[in-house]
């Protein structure tokens, strides 16, 4: 077997051996249900579409998926388990590919366990469910987006708690880059270059049109750049800290 | 199998690992001796490729350590300091993960973690969850890990810490045993160890290799090495003591308790011990003293440990 597969094998194990992947599932669901009955007022709005269910997944996993990211690293460099992997022969990349899979099919799965929703919006009307299923293809590469981030603060750190305020941190800016409050303090002092390219760095934005229905290939672009780029970092702090 | 060429290790300032080489054969076991902090886990970790040497070259059965790191690291097994595993999977699940990194699956696998859990005397705790498990049973499931794939090479750091004396014991002759067709590197602070186990040992201290031999080679160089340990029963007189000391070759005399009367005598330079043995037996049945014990010494390791790392580390410590 691959080596990529059996570390993933390995890691999505550990998840459902220890209560974290139940804990995340069970919370997603519940927020989820929440906010899209209770405050974002599914059936009051009496359209076909899943845009309630959709528009709280950055805010959702701002917090959620940084939780299930933030032991991918920090627990090995904590329980010295770290040393074992990287004395098999198994190459670093293949290490850090085969446990942002894991992590990604545990919040792959917790989206799929949301098909109760689509169900519902079926029954009650008739809605596009290309653009229902472009809203999941969205929120799937948000997800793997917000985990590379997990990773590589993981990585860099051995403390689970500084790993996911990091985490955090950086998936907040990412949300909150493109927003107008954050451009407008920019507009003030730096050119219209950098506040664009500021901008552009918006979660929001390409999620918003993915979600939409519109598959655009920058916006693809965008989300398989921040994994690969996290990733790669990853791999850097990896190195560094063995130095 | 290996051969270390000038191994340096700088952790920013500190110096850890200074110009260190050595080499490994096929049925050779070699023990790393030294002080804690000396640099033997450093060493391994760099001769494993988990941490990258700041000069030097390592050859892992032949591949080079940084250039074809995954090729070496096939031919390795290497129990990593403080023994880590995942604690969240079995026994079972954890060694069938190390078999499958190292390429085994299947039958083949099944046979490697049962060949492992006999050899390890894990068998009563395979199903069992190994964050339940006693530090003994960690250390042997983290040495059981590193022999699942039968490698050609064995790295290992303190393999018997945490131990109790049974297994402290099963684990040597373990090595000794694997120690005849594969090149074994075992660390440890216990000076039996490397007599029971090892086939020669080398001394670092501070970075440095600062002895090298066989066990027995390296006894030879303690100043006990040779001396003659004499025990005279029942009442030899006042002036044995004397008696002994003027005997010809003897450099000079330590006494070790009276009455009854324990002396160590030193052989001068030039005198065998077995030459001084046969003068004190001629002077016992000479002067009728009874011969209790007397044996020729063969040197502590750890006197010729302490008397190699201590100095330094004091005169360091007074600084």
């Amino acid at each position: 077997m691959n080596p990529i597969l059996v570390i993933a094998k390995r890691e999505l194990g550990g998840y459902f051996a220890s209560p974290v992947a139940y804990v995340f599932l069970v919370i997603y669901l519940l927020l989820a249900g929440f906010f899209t009955f209770m405050v974002g007022g599914f059936f009051e709005r009496g359209a076909a579409t899943l845009d309630s269910f959709f528009v709280w997944q950055p805010w959702l996993y701002l917090f959620l998926v940084p939780a299930v990211g933030m032991r991918v690293w920090s627990e090995e460099r904590r329980m010295g388990t770290l040393e074992l992997l990287f004395t098999m022969p198994v190459s670093p990349w293949q290490a850090i590919i085969g446990k942002f899979l894991a992590a990604w099919a545990v919040l792959a799965l917790a989206l799929l366990l949301t098909f109760p929703l689509v169900f519902t919006v079926n029954y009650l009307g008739r809605p596009d469910n290309g653009v229902i299923l472009a809203g999941y293809l969205g929120s799937l590469l948000m997800a793997g987006a917000y985990l590379a981030i997990a990773c590589m603060t993981s990585a860099a750190t051995r403390n689970q708690v500084v790993s996911f305020i990091l985490s955090v941190v950086v998936c907040l800016f990412l949300i909150l880059c493109g927003w107008p409050p954050v451009t407008n303090l920019l507009v003030q002092w730096a050119n219209p270059a950098v506040v664009d390219a500021v901008a552009s760095f918006s979660v929001m934005a390409h999620f918003n049109s993915i979600s939409k229905g519109v598959l655009d290939s920058r916006d693809l672009l965008y989300f398989a750049s921040a994994i690969v780029f996290c990733l790669f970092a990853t791999s850097v702090v990896l190195r560094t800290h063995r130095g | 199998m290996i051969q270390a060429r000038n191994l340096t290790k700088h952790f920013g300032p500190k110096v850890a690992v200074d110009g260190i080489s050595f080499t490994l054969e096929k049925g050779e076991v070699l023990g790393f001796l030294g002080p804690n902090g000396a640099g033997k886990s450093t060493t391994m970790r760099m001769v494993t490729g988990f941490i990258p040497p700041t000069s030097g070259e390592i050859s892992v059965g032949g591949h080079d350590i940084a250039r074809e790191p995954i090729a070496a690291r096939r031919l390795l097994g290497y129990l990593p300091e403080n023994a880590p595993s995942y604690s969240d999977m079995t026994v079972t699940g954890f060694l069938g993960f190390a078999a499958e990194m190292r390429g085994l699956s299947g039958d083949s696998k099944k046979r490697a973690i049962h060949r492992v859990a006999e050899m390890c005397f894990l068998g009563p705790v395979l199903q069992q969850g190994i964050d339940t498990l006693s530090k003994g049973y960690r250390h042997r499931i983290c040495f059981a890990q590193s022999i699942i794939h039968d490698p050609e090479i064995l790295i290992l750091d303190e393999p018997t810490d945490g131990l109790d004396p049974n297994q402290k014991h099963e684990v040597r002759s373990l090595i000794r045993d694997m120690g005849k067709n594969k090149a074994i590197i075992f660390s440890t602070h216990i000076l039996e160890e490397v007599e029971a186990a090892c086939s020669r040992a080398i001394i670092i201290d501070r970075g440095r290799i600062v002895a090298n031999g066989t066990p027995a080679e390296l006894k030879a160089r303690s100043p006990e090495s040779g001396a003659l340990t004499i025990h005279l029963g029942g009442s030899p007189g006042e002036g044995a003591g004397k008696k002994l000391r003027a005997l010809a070759g003897v450099e000079r005399i330590a006494t070790l308790g009276e009455n009854p009367l324990r002396v160590r005598l030193y052989p001068a330079k030039n005198t065998p011990s077995a030459d001084l043995a046969r003068a004190v037996l001629q002077a016992a049945s000479a002067h009728a003293w009874q011969i209790e014990d007397l044996r020729i010494e063969e040197g502590r390791l750890d006197d010729v440990f302490r008397s190699i790392t201590l100095p330094d580390t004091t005169k360091e410590s007074r600084k």
